[in-house]
């Protein structure tokens, strides 16, 4: 009885203690942390969300208080640390790998008053958002480009895993080289990972020894470019500007922005409007960008990208409007539909022009 | 498969290959003498920064392969000290030395990540050189893949031909034997690491030099653990251990081909081959106690307490 009546007052006094703390706490600095699968130092994926996290410094000062996670491996070990991170009272978690998604469901169940947002995944929660990038609208700009700078017609591909991501910008990239060059076919190649500089510069090597004149990647590191700088073909950088590494080589590259977005969803824990979303953005939101044209692309491809850029922008174009083809040939997207959003995100075949089979 | 494509998966395995020679068979010198450093993966990432960093302040690439070496070396002696000097846990050591390496070289490495090197410059031979076939094959390659192909020779030829090499191998077999003749085992153990320690720098630097030549963060993805298991594979024995590396990066590379082909592969299965190997060796050998006894240093990983 007295234990009891001792927890109730305990329970009481924290509450209120925890009440106390609420308008004072408008002082505290919002503590917001990420979560992030590879080195800040990758000049790829993390290095674009650790620059969002940076931006989402400059914009609050010290009424933010950020700390990072990196190179936290997929899987169990990441449930470790997204749950260490919501106990020493960060207030915001974003968890910036697909792969985080499991881990991040079962600690927002826990942390009921921590705010999660887990980047490009599909389960949500009262306090768990999900937001990603449009990114394959960004892979039919440079799939346009591909199709007019290519010569052999045959281009290198770099996936990290076969999942619908990465699928989905495969597929988007080659109905949109094919809109310009119907007979360019895709080589694809899987590396298994999401960042090997070695085994990624290795692909490459096998890629364009089999004849591809342009490189494109789904994985995070520059080594790819700087392979095609050496050999002397062209190549498109991925998340970030990577021109440094391959100043003939890089056509252009897809950027990745966070920045607006992690900016707003801090705005909004800290004025108490954040809730639970699940958001997609693409060209047309700013959250996917088109980098400057390297040197080689010359005045007409230029004028094509960004005539499909604009068209996505202002929703003339979707880059996955029939007709498609699977590779049999067989139509699976009519004239006049779309691939919807569902579909998009659990995309698990090949369009026409792609070679080889999807790995299952 | 044409010839063209044949021989440049060739130069594609041999680049793959080459810091997996340079990583194992440092650690095999340094296993021989009695001593496990786990910690591989982090003496390659400090050598592979400090390589970078040489290269890009003095624009040397000789320097810059002797300061990964040296890099390499300094982080084995912090090993080396800790394990030998004041008897802490081996495996927990070298656990601790991988996790280090990986966030000095990060620390170091934080200003250069973004800068481009045009690689090690290869050795070009008027005539010989443009061969065809021959030329590309064998006399088209940086300085550093001829050593990573003279190594083995030399530490085989030092392990087995030399006195020198017998004592190394005498500490890691009996070190008690070897203390009671009079051999400093301490010293030669100290030794043996800090050669562990260069190689795994230089293997670094071919990363961060000549393989892609940059710095990112952790580039060695796993590198210095492959090379670990490698000693295993290749049951202590230099050119075993050179097989092993030459087959590793031939796996890797054969099926990245394989998948440009079209050939369907499972490419995950793939990764986790040379791991796979290893423990399929391990359990072979332990299988066949002649063949540790024969091979395998029986004092790895056992502290050494001189007796009073």
């Amino acid at each position: 009885m007295h234990k009891r009546a001792f927890i109730k007052v305990l329970s009481g006094t924290l509450a209120a203690a925890v009440l106390a703390t609420g308008p004072v706490s408008a002082q505290d600095p919002t503590k917001v942390a990420f979560v992030y699968v590879g080195p800040v130092g990758d000049h790829g994926w993390t290095y674009r969300h650790d620059v969002g996290r940076k931006a989402v410094e400059a914009e609050f000062g010290d009424k933010v208080e950020t700390t990072y996670v990196e190179s936290v491996a997929e899987g169990a070990d990441a449930e470790r640390v997204i749950r260490n991170l919501a106990s020493k009272g960060n207030d915001l978690v974003f968890t910036t790998s697909f792969g985080y998604m499991n881990p991040t469901a079962k600690v927002a169940k826990q942390f009921p008053d921590v705010k999660f947002e887990h980047a490009t995944g599909y389960k949500q929660a009262a306090n768990l958002a999900t937001y990603s990038a449009r990114f394959y609208e960004g892979r039919a700009v440079i799939g346009t480009i591909a199709g007019h700078m290519t010569k052999s017609g045959i281009i290198g591909y770099i996936g990290s895993f076969p999942i619908p991501e990465v699928v989905r910008g495969i597929n988007a990239f080659t109905i949109a080289m094919r809109k310009v060059r119907p007979d360019a076919q895709v080589k694809v190649v899987w590396v298994n990972s999401w960042y090997d500089p070695g085994k990624e510069g290795d692909a490459a090597k096998a890629l364009i020894d089999q004849g591809a004149d342009i490189i494109a990647q789904h994985t995070d590191s520059p080594a790819p470019l700087q392979v095609a700088e050496q050999r002397g073909v062209y190549a498109f950088g991925q998340a970030s500007d990577m021109r440094a590494f391959a100043p003939k080589a890089q056509l252009t590259a897809i950027v990745d922005e966070w920045n607006y977005y992690y900016v707003d969803r801090t705005r909004a824990v800290m004025e108490g409007t954040w809730q639970s979303q699940d958001v997609w953005l693409g060209l047309k939101e700013g959250m996917v960008e088109i980098a400057p044209y390297g040197d080689a692309v010359p005045e007409d491809v230029r004028a094509a990208a960004d005539s499909v850029k604009q068209a996505i922008i202002d929703g003339s174009l979707h880059p996955f409007q029939g007709p498609i083809a699977n590779q049999a040939g067989e139509v699976v997207v009519a004239e006049g539909e779309t691939v919807s959003d569902k579909d998009l995100l659990g995309m698990n075949w090949y369009v026409e022009g792609v070679q080889g089979e999807l790995p299952k | 498969m044409s010839l063209e494509i044949l021989v440049a998966t060739i130069l594609t395995i041999i680049t793959a290959a080459t810091p997996l020679v340079f990583a194992a068979t440092g650690e095999l010198i340094t296993e021989k003498a009695g001593v496990l450093n786990l910690g591989v993966e982090g003496m390659m990432l400090t050598g592979a920064v400090t390589g970078f960093a040489t290269v890009f302040f003095i624009d040397n690439a000789v320097l810059a392969c002797l300061a990964a070496m040296a890099a390499g070396m300094l982080t084995a002696l912090i090993f080396a000290f800790l394990v030998l000097g004041l008897q802490a846990s081996q495996v927990a050591t070298g656990l601790a030395l991988t996790i280090f390496g990986i966030g000095l070289s990060a620390l170091l490495g934080q200003n250069m990540v973004g800068i481009a090197y045009a690689g090690l410059p290869k050795l070009y031979i008027p005539f010989v050189s443009d061969l065809p076939v021959l030329g590309p094959l064998l006399f088209n390659h940086d300085a550093l893949v001829y050593l990573s192909l003279a190594l083995p020779l030399a530490v085989a030829w030092f392990l087995y031909r030399t006195r020198a090499g017998l004592i190394l191998r005498a500490v890691g077999d009996s070190h008690d034997a070897a203390h009671a003749i009079g051999y400093p085992v301490i010293a030669i153990r100290y030794m043996a690491t800090l050669f562990g320690g260069a190689m795994a720098g230089l293997a670094g630097a071919y990363l961060s030099l000549s393989y892609s030549p940059m710095w990112v963060e952790n580039m060695s993805a796993g590198r210095g653990w492959i090379a670990l298991a490698l000693v295993v594979f290749g049951t202590w024995r230099p050119w075993r251990v050179f097989l092993g590396a030459y087959l590793f990066g031939g796996i890797t590379i054969l099926q990245l081909h394989a998948q440009a082909f079209g050939i369907a592969v499972a490419s995950q299965f793939m990764s986790m081959l040379p791991y796979i190997a290893t423990i399929v060796v391990l359990v072979l050998i332990s299988r066949d106690p002649t063949r540790i006894r024969l091979n395998a240093p029986a004092c790895i990983g056992k502290p050494f307490h001189p007796a009073a």
